[in-house]
This record gives structure tokens, sequence and C-alpha cells, in this order.
């Protein structure tokens, strides 16, 4: 048996990574990290990440812990707004798009930005703390979503989503958010 | 923060989608009309079915509505009225209706419509007196406005196909429904 040196004979392992993310600490300039997207039932119709090193519940838990936080967060919101005259009860369920809407929360690893359209469908969309204001792209990947989702005849409202299209549109769109010093 | 685009006005959305030849609309809807009554034969049966083809149609017309228009949240009924027949027609029937004969309540309203793309060369023959030919856009917003929780009943006052001078539906909230927390605590 011979045995090559190493300088003329490498092997290469493959990378195992799960999705298509950059490793942690390259500037890549793709600073969206996960993205979930709800309807109005609570039904998780997409969940996508492209960065996410700790991952603590299983899928379907950690789905309805998000949907259950932005429930409480949006109701909560509105309950106490100092701007408006009405003061509802804490318990009452609010129509989708009412209240004031709150649109990103920040902590010190990461920033979440929140969009709902008044037809009840939530985007999230995860990123790092220094993202600017994100609502121009959560109203883009909206309007993606209504181009190559609702818009497929072979989609059913409610379903979770498997458009390859949309996918595609969403990644390259996502590619291009910035961090904004 | 100011919102960050304000809603566009009707005709500016109606330049901005994709718009279509209006006759190839007209025939390709009457062509589906006329294969429904030859499936069905029933008139009452080929009612039905436009309503709920049209409530299919409203369940995802509505998102693309709401992505282009940019309108955020109506206030009350008499709004989402306004915004339907300004905004939502000009931008998928290229034709503005009138909100006219509230009720008392502010929760009954009729759309008139002068201008029906739809009807473009149709008589109805006298086998077919009971077709509610344009019931497909009552079903249109009825799937709608459950999208944005209202529930609403939809019928049509006046028909230009029967020999009245406008086209007339008669738009009635019956509730707004919430939205559920819908997981149960079990878990």
């Amino acid at each position: 048996m011979q045995f090559f040196s190493g300088s003329s004979l490498t092997s290469v392992a493959p990378e195992a990574t799960p999705a298509p993310a950059a490793p942690p600490g390259t500037a890549t300039g793709a600073n969206a990290q996960v993205l979930y997207v709800f309807n109005r039932n609570g039904v998780c119709l997409l969940y996508r990440e492209w960065h996410r090193p700790l991952r603590t519940l299983d899928a379907t838990q950690d789905q309805k812990l998000m949907f259950g936080l932005l429930y409480s967060l949006r109701s909560f919101t509105a309950k106490i707004d100092p701007t408006t005259a009405e003061k509802g009860n804490l318990g009452v369920p609010l129509l989708p798009g009412q209240g004031c809407s709150f649109y990103s929360f920040k902590t010190n690893t990461y920033k979440l930005n929140f969009m709902e359209s008044p037809s009840g469908i939530k985007l999230i969309l995860i990123t790092h703390p220094r993202t600017g204001d994100q609502r121009d792209s959560l109203k883009h990947i909206y309007n993606l979503y209504v181009e190559y989702v609702v818009k497929n005849p072979l989609y059913a409202p409610g379903a979770p989503i498997k458009c390859e299209l949309f996918n595609k549109h969403l990644d390259q769109m996502l590619w291009n958010v910035c961090v904004d010093t | 923060m100011p919102p960050l685009t304000p809603p566009k006005s009707g005709d500016a959305l109606f330049a901005s989608v994709d718009r279509v030849n209006a006759e190839l609309f007209t025939l390709t809807y009457g062509a589906m009309v006329r294969q429904l009554l030859t499936d069905l034969e029933e008139v009452e049966e080929v009612n039905k079915q436009l309503d709920q083809m049209g409530y299919n149609i409203g369940t995802r017309l509505v998102d693309e509505f709401l992505a282009k228009s940019n309108v955020s949240r109506c206030v009350d009924f008499k709004e989402t009225a306004d915004v339907i027949a300004k905004l939502g027609f000009k931008m998928f029937l290229g034709v503005t209706a009138n909100v006219t004969n509230w009720d008392a309540e502010g929760t009954s309203c009729s759309f008139v419509l002068e201008d029906n793309p739809l009807v473009d060369f149709v008589e109805l023959p006298d086998t077919c007196q009971g077709l509610q030919y344009c019931n497909v856009l009552s079903g249109v917003i009825r799937g709608a406005l459950e999208m944005v929780s209202m529930k609403t009943e939809v019928t049509w006052v006046r028909d230009m196909l029967r020999g009245d001078d406008a086209y007339e539906m008669r738009v009635k909230l019956i509730k707004q429904v919430p939205e559920e927390y819908p997981y149960k605590d079990d878990d």
C-alpha cells in the first residue's frame, strides 16, 4: 500500500450545512436569518432559515410559540396605546389589522421585524440587530407571496407553501438585506 | 413614523396592473357560463356554482388587492364600501361603482354599476330567466370581505339583462368576526 504525501493528495470533506447559509462571521451581506409566514388561523405557511445557530424547540412548538407571542403582543400593544380613546378589555380578541400595528422589536442579539396584512397574513423576519427598518422588505415579500403563491392555481389557501419560484425569489431578494450602521 | 407609501388612486392602480383584452375577458366568462348551463342544466345550480367560484376567487383576490393598493385597515364599513367601489372595482374590472342607499345603521349599502364588462354582447334567452349572470361578482365580494373578517350577504337588486337600467347589488354586513387564538391550551 502506498501512502502519498499530504501535499499532493488532499481529501476534501463535504460541508454539512442544513440550509444554504453562510457560516457565521463572514460578511456576505445576507442578514436575514429566519422567516416565518403565518395565516390568520395560526397555520405556519412557510418557515425558512438561513442562519440559526441554536435550535431549542421542535418545529411545531417553535411555530406555535412564535404565533402565540405575536398574537399576544399585538393585543397588548393595542390595549396600552395611549392615543386611542376606546379601551377594550385585555382578553377581547382583535380584528386582524386593528390596533396600532407594532412592526419590530430589537434585542442585543437579533431584531424581529413583523408585518400583518388586513387579511391576516403575518410575516416575521428575524435579522441582525443593526438592520434598518425592514417594512419595505416585508412589503416586498408580501408582493412576492401574492405573485407566486396566491396566484398559483395549484396552491390551496391555508396549506403550507411549497412553491419553488417563491423560494427562489425570496432568497434572491433577501440576499440584498444589508446592515445599517 | 408616517406610513411608508400612501394608498394609490383608482386610476394609478388600474394603470399599474397587467391588463387583458376586454373582449377576451367577456367572451371567456360567457363561455364559462354557457358551459355551466350545459353541465348543470338547472339555473339555480348555476347561480350557486357561480357564487362559489366567485367566493374562491375573492379569497385570493383580496391579498393581491391589499398588496398592490397599499390600503390600511378600514375603520368602518362605510370606508370599506368606498374602497371596494373606487379602488377594487377599478383595479380589477376597470370601472368604478357608486355606493348608494345606506341604511340607518350603516351596515347595508348598494353598489351601482353603470358599465359592466362581464355582460357585453349578452342577452338572456327565455329558457334562462332566473339566471344571475354576474353572480360571480357577488361571490368575489363575499369571499374577499370574509378574509378581512367581515361576514356579508350580497344579493342582486337590479340587472340590466332583465330590463333594468343599471346593475345594483346590495351588500349587507352581518357581523365582524374577530380573530381567535387558534391553538387549544392543552399543550
